[in-house]
């Protein structure tokens, strides 16, 4: 992954907000800087580089060390979600019964891959194993809403109908 | 097992040094074994230091004596007996009786695995690589036969990065060693690089991958001088010349006082790159951004490189020496003939060699028959050399750098100290980190050495005599001082007593705005150190009360007997290359060389039994008053030698008045400067990289400068500029080449005497060094004060001579920046540093540009009593409330248009440091 890569993203105002209320909540703790990133991440739903900044800033430490932490560990991500963000699963179940073509149809049609954002930040992907729903495979997730026994003719129509 | 490399015999020498190093360790030495055979060394070493030093070799890659070991590569490993594992040996310290053994077949199957996973993932490039035949991976691959990757293992992509003018990472190559890293956050303090990722992605870099442009590195290339393998090279160096063709030339770089010993690597007449050897000198293989990068104005296409004749039309001519020269001597002699001597001045120059000065000083007293000579150094340190004669005895550095190890708490007073003598900046910020040295900054801005600071009093300029006392007071009230080193070493302290009694805390707080909690603090810390060192520099000296401003700085130390120790002094910093050599050779109106009063008739009679000419007996002109004699009338020709007057003197639009007065003005430089615009005749001079000799640093160490390549066209050493000019003027002044002129420097210098070439060619020499076999001097004032006892001065709070009003509300002060250097004479050449430091910007409070209505960057006017200048604005809080900041390097935005020439009277030198402005967005 390269940072120039990365779909340009300016923080809402609220998210600016919240990032200064979580970092005053955790400044001056030990090792504060860790759980400051998990909860960005949980509430913002990625880490961005702004955010990293704002921490390093709050907490006066450089901000290679802020970057070097959020890139160490795989939960943190710096890739923003789209408004609309799609998990499809590749469980063994999902596999089998042709996940792969549900995945490969929308890699196509959207023009990114597992992990990304479209750059108009409308759509991200995820794949995930197996979401405990095998006996409704194969499955997507769209917006914590279930869409069981997909087909990848109907995929994109699902997609498009139940953006936000 | 083949020879040690040169970075073990560097780091065998330093370790050497230090051998008596911080508290616990000692001179005691223990015995251990290696491969069987005894060897005597000191406890608080590691065996891998312990090895190099007995030159049994040990293979190693993330060790750099400059930066603490941190065991990464696990090359370094050897058996330890009564250890089941292998060691690293490089974080493990000797013990009394340690039986070790090195290069057991065990130990060097385990090192080839290791080479050999590190070199599975590195591309074999070596035969277009920048650090072929300079790189330990290379050398270690050589020497245990790793050529075939046995772990054919996924060879990643990797960044390059390179968008800035200095610092090129391939991290293909990287090691993963972290040695920049270290260097970047320990030694340096930039932090502007880490590593990111993990595993097999993970990379060194810095933050979000940005350049390194909008990080707080400030190029200072040693992250370079650390790299082990190719991964770092120095931008504009790459591909001009393949290190074996080059030749190195040792020499002293030529910017400011830290006087960095350098490499000058030379193909085809031309400079290639630098370095410095690591371990070693002043330095320690450390350098700034101007020193590794800033030598492109040695072979600048705009040198001047032939005498020129200013015509009737004001034009330039080019004419031969002979004629240069004819006019010289002959106008001279005119002048001298129609209105005396004293109507000449000459202007040495702090960029000048030892020998250079002694015979420019030689020159106007022996052949002009003046004492009216001076340098900059008025402008920067006369403050420092009477107030400090005054009170010790002597006005230099009490200490080396290599003390600050030694110390337990520093004072920077007016000294931005890794923006102006940044290798000094990097051994503060490294103790801080190593062995939790504490720092008290006093200074109007947030510099960015506060980063490390325990306390930073943030001063309104012109206030720190206030503070001093106040903190002297503190000191006193709660017990601190030091009793019996004021009775022992000292005079007047009763005296003296008395004029700090007045400060207290509120009123030092009222007076200066600091906060006084922190004043207390500051009281306390420094009081009750152990060995405390101050550091200070032009924000003290820069004043009209500069000279009382260093007295109550040596009243501060004295009254707490923090002085004559490793780690415990006083210390100015003096800004040129070769301040310290200008004043020890005497390029002063009141002194011959060593600081031998030209009023006192023996010394005079010593000089002039060897020059063979009396010598005039009266004090002559400084450079303040000289300028102020050319715009009365009194002085009527100038010979000036390497200075920028134009941008370097308060006032320039007066200083320009004056010079258009003169019947004779003489420039001798390396460039066609804002100065030499003046000039009726301009010499062409040789710069530091072609000429031989001594310059003098900041810790009063003489190192030679060594001749790398030839200056342009006909441009002339200065040292024989001055002694074909002298001999045309009738006075025979022959010397074969500077050696010899350094001989008789040492035969009427004491503090000289024991210097010369062939010691010089072994090691420097820091004087005191007054006999053949003396080792030189790193502490002064040890046992006695130079002048006998060290004398307690009072002082009192005086208010700079300028206000401010309703008219020029805030306070200007001016100063450096790190990647300028002065006048820009030769920084202004080199491409890169402009592009990092392009244009004149003045620092300003957001708080003030908010009333004001300036937003950053914006064009501001910034105006005075005397002028006006604009300039680009630079918000933030880094900066007090009321002061703005201005850098006096760039003559298109001349910041000392607006200072005041307002002198302090006994040092003379003006006060750059307060002037009162108004600022307006344009
Ligand atoms: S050049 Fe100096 S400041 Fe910049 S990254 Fe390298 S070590 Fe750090
Ligand atoms: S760039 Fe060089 S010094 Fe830095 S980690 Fe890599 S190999 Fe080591
Ligand atoms: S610190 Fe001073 S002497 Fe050393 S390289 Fe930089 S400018 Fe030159
Ligand atoms: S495999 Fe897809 S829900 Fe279990
Ligand atoms: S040198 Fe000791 S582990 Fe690298």
């Amino acid at each position: 992954m390269r940072i120039a890569d990365l779909p340009r993203y300016e923080l809402q105002p609220e998210e600016v907000k919240r990032i200064d209320e979580i970092i005053k909540k955790y400044k001056g703790k030990k090792g504060a800087l860790i759980p400051i990133l998990q909860k960005i991440q949980k509430d913002i739903g990625f880490i961005p580089v702004e955010a990293q900044r704002k921490v390093a800033k709050m907490l006066g430490i450089p901000e290679k060390d802020v970057y070097g932490v959020s890139t160490f560990y795989s939960f943190f991500s710096m890739i923003p979600r789209g408004r609309n963000n799609i998990r499809a699963c590749l469980g063994t179940a999902c596999f089998v019964k042709g996940g792969k073509k549900i995945v490969d149809r929308i890699i196509k049609e959207l023009g990114i891959e597992p992990g990304q954002t479209t750059a108009d930040r409308e759509y991200s992907l995820q794949v995930n194993r197996c979401f405990g729903a095998c006996g409704l495979a194969p499955i997507i997730v769209i917006n914590d809403k279930l869409y069981q026994k997909v087909n990848p003719e109907e995929v994109i129509g699902i997609i498009y109908s139940c953006k936000k | 097992m083949p020879k040690i490399n040169s970075t073990d015999k560097a780091a065998k020498e330093v370790k050497e040094k230090e051998a008596v190093k911080i508290a616990g360790s000692s001179n005691t030495k223990i015995k251990i074994y290696i491969n069987n055979k005894a060897i005597y060394t000191s406890p608080d070493k590691s065996i891998l230091e312990a090895c190099l030093e007995n030159n049994i070799f040990i293979p190693h890659l993330c060790f750099d004596p400059r930066l603490k070991p941190q065991g990464t590569c696990r090359l370094c490993i050897v058996e330890v007996e009564g250890i089941p594992e292998a060691v690293a040996s490089c974080v493990t310290n000797v013990r009394e009786g340690m039986k070790i053994k090195t290069n057991t077949p065990h130990i060097n199957e385990l090192v080839r695995i290791n080479l050999e996973l590190i070199i599975s993932d590195h591309p074999l490039d070596c035969m277009t690589c920048e650090s072929c035949s300079n790189c330990a991976l290379q050398d270690l691959a050589y020497i245990y036969d790793v050529k075939d990757v046995t772990y054919k293992g996924k060879i990643h992509e990797k960044k390059v990065l390179e968008d800035n003018p200095f610092i090129f990472r391939d991290n293909e190559k990287c090691i993963l060693c972290g040695r920049c890293v270290r260097m970047c956050d320990n030694v340096v303090g930039a932090s502007a690089i880490g590593y990111a990722g993990r595993g097999f992605e993970c990379e060194i870099i810095p933050a979000f991958e940005q350049s390194l442009k909008n990080t707080d590195c400030v190029f200072c290339s040693n992250c370079i001088s650390t790299c082990p393998a190719g991964a770092l090279q120095p931008k504009p160096y790459i591909g001009k010349a393949r290190i074996w063709e080059v030749k190195k030339i040792q020499t002293v770089c030529p910017y400011c006082g830290v006087g960095c010993v350098i490499d000058l690597h030379i193909k085809n007449n031309k400079i290639v790159n630098v370095s410095s050897e690591i371990g070693k000198h002043v330095n320690r293989g450390n350098l700034c951004a101007k020193g590794k990068f800033g030598l492109d104005f040695v072979s600048s296409s705009e040198r001047i490189s032939y005498p020129m004749i200013k015509t009737k039309e004001g034009k330039l001519k080019k004419v031969s020496w002979g004629k240069a020269l004819d006019i010289v001597s002959d106008k001279l002699a005119a002048i001298k003939k129609k209105y005396g001597s004293d109507s000449i001045a000459i202007l040495s120059s702090a960029k000048c060699t030892n020998e250079e000065n002694f015979l420019m000083s030689k020159f106007a007293r022996a052949v002009v028959g003046t004492n009216n000579i001076d340098h900059c150094a008025r402008l920067c340190h006369a403050s420092t050399v009477t107030g400090l004669i005054q009170t010790f005895g002597s006005g230099a550095m009490t200490n080396s750098v290599e003390d600050i190890k030694h110390s337990d708490v520093v004072i920077i007073i007016g000294s931005n100290t890794t923006e102006t003598h940044p290798v000094i900046g990097y051994e503060i910020i490294r103790c801080v980190q190593e062995y939790g040295l504490k720092i008290i900054v006093i200074d109007p801005r947030n510099i960015p050495i506060t980063r490390y600071a325990t306390i930073h009093l943030k001063q309104k300029p012109g206030t720190d005599i206030a503070i001093i006392l106040g903190i002297m007071k503190i000191i006193y009230d709660k017990g601190l001082y030091n009793e019996e080193f004021i009775d022992s070493r000292a005079e007047d302290f009763d005296k003296f007593s008395k004029c700090f009694s007045a400060y207290t805390a509120e009123k030092v707080a009222e007076i200066s705005g600091v906060d006084k909690q922190s004043l207390i603090e500051a009281a306390k810390i420094y009081g009750s150190a152990k060995n405390a060192l101050i550091f200070y520099a032009m924000g003290i000296t820069q004043h009209t009360c500069g000279t009382d401003n260093v007295i109550a700085l040596a009243d501060l130390a004295m009254m707490t007997g923090n002085i004559g120790r490793k780690g415990a002094g006083v210390n100015p910093l003096r800004g040129q290359n070769n301040v310290q050599g200008a004043c020890d050779m005497g390029a002063l109106p009141d002194m011959l060389s060593g600081y031998q009063g030209v009023e006192n008739d023996n010394i005079r009679l010593e000089f002039e039994n060897k020059w063979g000419k009396p010598l005039p007996s009266r004090k002559g002109l400084t450079v303040t008053e000289i300028i102020e004699g050319a715009s009365s009338g009194s002085i009527k020709a100038i010979y000036v030698m390497g200075e920028n007057l134009m941008l370097s003197d308060p006032d320039i639009l007066h200083v320009a008045e004056a010079l258009e007065k003169l019947e004779l003005f003489v420039v001798q430089d390396i460039f066609l400067t804002e100065t030499g615009e003046f000039a009726d005749v301009i010499l062409p001079g040789a710069c530091f990289a072609e000429k031989e000799g001594t310059f003098t640093n900041t810790d009063r160490r003489v190192q030679r400068v060594r001749k790398a390549v030839n200056a342009p066209g006909s441009a002339l050493e200065d040292w024989k500029i001055i002694c074909i000019l002298s001999n045309k003027m009738g006075y025979s002044m022959n010397y074969n080449n500077t050696a010899e002129i350094m001989d008789e420097i040492a035969s009427l210098t004491p503090i000289y005497g024991g210097i010369n070439y062939e010691r010089l060619e072994r090691r420097a020499l820091q004087w005191p060094c007054r006999k053949y076999g003396d080792p030189g001097t790193s502490i002064l004032h040890t046992k006695n004060f130079t002048r006998g006892k060290g004398r307690f001065i009072p002082v009192k709070y005086t208010p700079p001579a300028e206000v401010v009003n309703e008219k020029y509300p805030y306070i200007l002060t001016t100063g450096r920046i790190l990647h300028q250097f002065h006048t820009m004479t030769m920084t202004g050449k080199v491409k890169g540093l402009n592009e990092i430091a392009p244009s004149n910007l003045v620092q300003i409070n957001t708080d003030d540009a908010k009333n004001l209505g300036i937003k950053n960057r914006d064009r501001v006017k910034v105006e005075s009593r005397r002028g006006a200048v604009t300039a680009l604005s630079l918000v933030n809080s880094k900066i007090k409330k009321g002061v703005v900041f201005m850098p006096f390097h760039y003559a298109d935005s001349p910041a000392n248009v607006l200072t005041n020439p307002a002198l302090d009277p006994e040092a003379k030198i003006p006060e750059f440091k307060v002037c009162a402005v108004s600022l307006k967005k344009i």
